[in-house]
């Protein structure tokens, strides 16, 4: 009876109080829905690499995912250039809170090291893209509340505020633009640990797969305290091709390439 | 008349008909590499006469690579190069690779020739005892020679097992006559000596074990045969010629190497017992690598390293660390050039002699890369194997193209 009264208690309360992020979450909770059920994913990534005096540098590489249910997705990464880290590869476990884990592949020495996941902030291979932008979405990573509707170009959209819940974020916070039609991010802006805003990334033409999953062929970043900007050109999406979690093992990440 | 234009158009379907047939597969190999030029300069005079102040030479290595099959099949052809000044000894020829690779749900089966890497640490590697050391390549012991073998993994949930057959010993190379960083006298390695011959010193066999569980990555290992690192015998011929002779034991070697990666911290231990003929020995290589990420948000890590060794053999062991301490710290720019220092000293506890290792390498309009190290001996004794090295700190830096 006690209990009883207590969670009604709690229901009632709790409604009244978290009734505006409840909001938040259950939008985040549609998109990741909406993007559940691809089992696996293949592509390329061009990624541009542009300094102030707007000087490029190319860095390619190949990315294999693993959806992996209730937990973080499964990731390899193959670097094709530039040529003296040709054959590189990048193992990472992503997880919701827990630490990830990640395993680094020197084809020089074929060593398999075992590195530290501390790095969220770091930039990845000198980009303005951080470790942690990279990471698999997963819905217990950050706190939401609903701030408004607002336009995104034409595109209608809800924007949320996200509170990073996992340790050695660079963020404070950031601004999620979602379209309300496709349930897709198609602007997000990072706030430093200053809470003053770092980073704005656009996603650009979005292309639909296996007629359910959206997926953007152009990503920008611009790193405002820098100037620097990086772009993300996707090529070669591949879903569905059968891929299992041998694919993304110790083993394979030796024979990457 | 007739005949010679249908042989012509015969002839030309064919070359169309091979060139169609033979383009898709050119396409798919892929060959990478790369080309260097070294300097290697010596602070001090040489301590013999042979010897020089400063070396020049140049290396290539390519790399020609296929895969089909849906990519459970592959095949690399891995030859190297270094043609270097004075030491003929360092002038070398070696295949590092040439294997065939199948690879299935549940093994892979490697055929051919290879590199394999055991271990965790980083001042030393002792479990890693499959391939033969190249040692006149670079004195920092991290190139090896291809060892050909039959390697099967068997992959299960409760981890991998390797299993290899190594047909083929393959000595090691010294410094010769003319080299630096060497013995008086130079090494006779055409008088090596061995425990067993024929087929029983060129086959060895090894095994390893190899799992990991949330934070921890560890290794059982096992080898049998002919062991990768002499020990050294003197011996003078009777008209009293003094030869440095490098006498390969047949080993039983067990090794154990564990990474427990905490957050920012990584603690790693590596072991090894070893029973030859002569001795037992235990060695072990343990210590910690902590790395503060990102500092004030420049993109910069420094890594801070420290590791003890130990070796039962004292100075008679193989190794550098018998009783010695490392400190040392890795910073990583992380930078468009992948600017990286290494820097770091190994103390032995009990003379006290200091080896100082710094590297840095850069790379240059996208397809270049430079590097140096500068590696510097002091307090050396007379007593202890580093004594012959105690004139032969030096700097040596090396730029090479990619493709």
């Amino acid at each position: 009876m006690k209990k009883i009264i207590l969670s009604l208690y709690l229901a009632v309360f709790s409604s009244v109080g978290i009734a505006e992020t409840q909001t938040g979450l259950d939008i985040m909770q549609e998109v990741k829905l909406r993007n559940t059920g691809w089992q696996d994913m293949s592509a390329s990534l061009d990624m541009v690499l542009k300094n102030k005096n707007g000087d490029t540098h190319h860095r390619l590489m190949q990315m294999k995912v693993l959806e992996v249910q209730g937990d973080g997705d499964k990731s390899l990464s193959i670097f094709n250039s530039p040529k003296d880290v040709k054959g590189t590869a990048f193992l990472s476990f992503t997880h919701a809170l827990e630490a990830d884990e990640q395993w680094l592949y020197l084809p020089g020495l074929k060593r398999v090291k075992r590195i530290s996941s501390s790095n969220k902030s770091g930039p990845f291979l000198g980009s303005e893209i951080a470790f942690e932008d990279l990471s698999s979405f997963e819905l217990d990573k950050y706190s939401y509340t609903y701030l408004r509707d607002e336009l995104q170009g034409t595109i209608d959209c809800f924007v949320i505020e996200t509170k990073p819940q996992y340790e050695y974020s660079g963020y404070t916070r950031t601004i999620v633009w979602v379209d309300k039609a496709r349930y897709i991010p198609l602007r997000i802006d990072y706030y430093d640990r200053k809470n003053s805003l770092l980073k704005t990334q656009i996603f650009n033409d979005y292309q639909q797969f296996l007629d359910k999953y959206w997926r953007s062929s152009n990503m920008s970043m611009e790193n405002y305290v820098t100037g620097k900007s990086t772009q993300l050109l996707w090529a070669d999406y591949k879903f569905k091709s059968g891929l299992t979690k041998r694919q993304f093992d110790k083993n394979s990440l030796k024979r990457s390439r | 008349m007739y005949f010679s234009r249908l042989k012509f158009c015969v002839s030309r379907l064919l070359f169309i008909i091979i060139m169609l047939t033979i383009s898709p597969v050119l396409k798919a190999w892929e060959v990478s590499g790369y080309v260097g030029l070294e300097s290697l300069a010596f602070i001090e005079a040489p301590l013999h006469d042979s010897q020089h102040q400063h070396y020049i030479s140049g290396v290539i290595e390519a790399e020609l690579y296929h895969e089909w099959d849906n990519g459970t099949q592959s095949f690399a052809f891995v030859p190297y190069f270094r043609g270097a000044q004075h030491d003929s000894q360092r002038t070398h020829f070696d295949i590092r690779e040439l294997t065939w690779l199948k690879s299935a749900e549940e093994w892979e089966l490697r055929l051919g020739i290879r590199k394999v890497f055991w271990g965790v640490t980083e001042s030393n590697h002792l479990v890693d005892v499959i391939n033969q050391r190249d040692t006149v390549e670079n004195s920092d012991g991290e190139d090896k020679l291809g060892q050909p073998m039959i390697n099967l993994a068997l992959i299960q949930d409760w981890g991998t097992v390797d299993l290899f057959i190594l047909p083929g010993f393959r000595p090691r190379t010294f410094t010769g006559e003319e080299g630096r960083l060497r013995p008086e006298p130079a090494v006779s390695d055409s008088l090596a000596e061995y425990d067993k011959s024929g087929f029983e010193r060129q086959v060895s066999y090894a095994i390893r074990w190899a799992h990991s569980i949330g934070d921890w990555d560890m290794g059982l290992s096992h080898f049998y045969g002919t062991s990768r690192d002499p020990v050294f015998l003197v011996k003078a011929t009777p008209d009293g010629q003094v030869n440095l002779i490098p006498y390969y034991q047949n080993i039983n070697q067990t090794g154990l190497d564990i990474q427990a990666t905490l957050d920012s911290l990584l603690l790693k231990w590596e072991a090894i017992v070893r029973v030859s003929d002569s001795e037992t020995a235990f060695a072990s290589t343990a210590g910690f690598e902590y790395t503060f990420f990102n500092i004030a948000s420049s993109g910069l890590d420094i890594g801070v390293l420290a590791e003890y060794l130990y070796d039962s053999r004292g100075l008679s062991a193989p190794t550098v660390g018998q009783d010695d301490f490392f400190v040392g710290a890795r910073l990583a720019f992380n930078d468009v050039q992948d600017m990286q220092i290494l820097a770091g000293v190994m103390v032995d506890r009990v003379s006290q002699a200091q080896f100082y290792n710094i590297e840095a390498s850069r790379r240059f309009f996208e397809s270049f890369k430079f590097e140096v190290e500068a590696r510097f001996f002091n307090g050396a004794t007379p007593k202890y194997p580093d004594y012959f090295l105690r004139q032969d700190s030096h700097f040596r830096m090396e730029l090479s193209y990619h493709f």
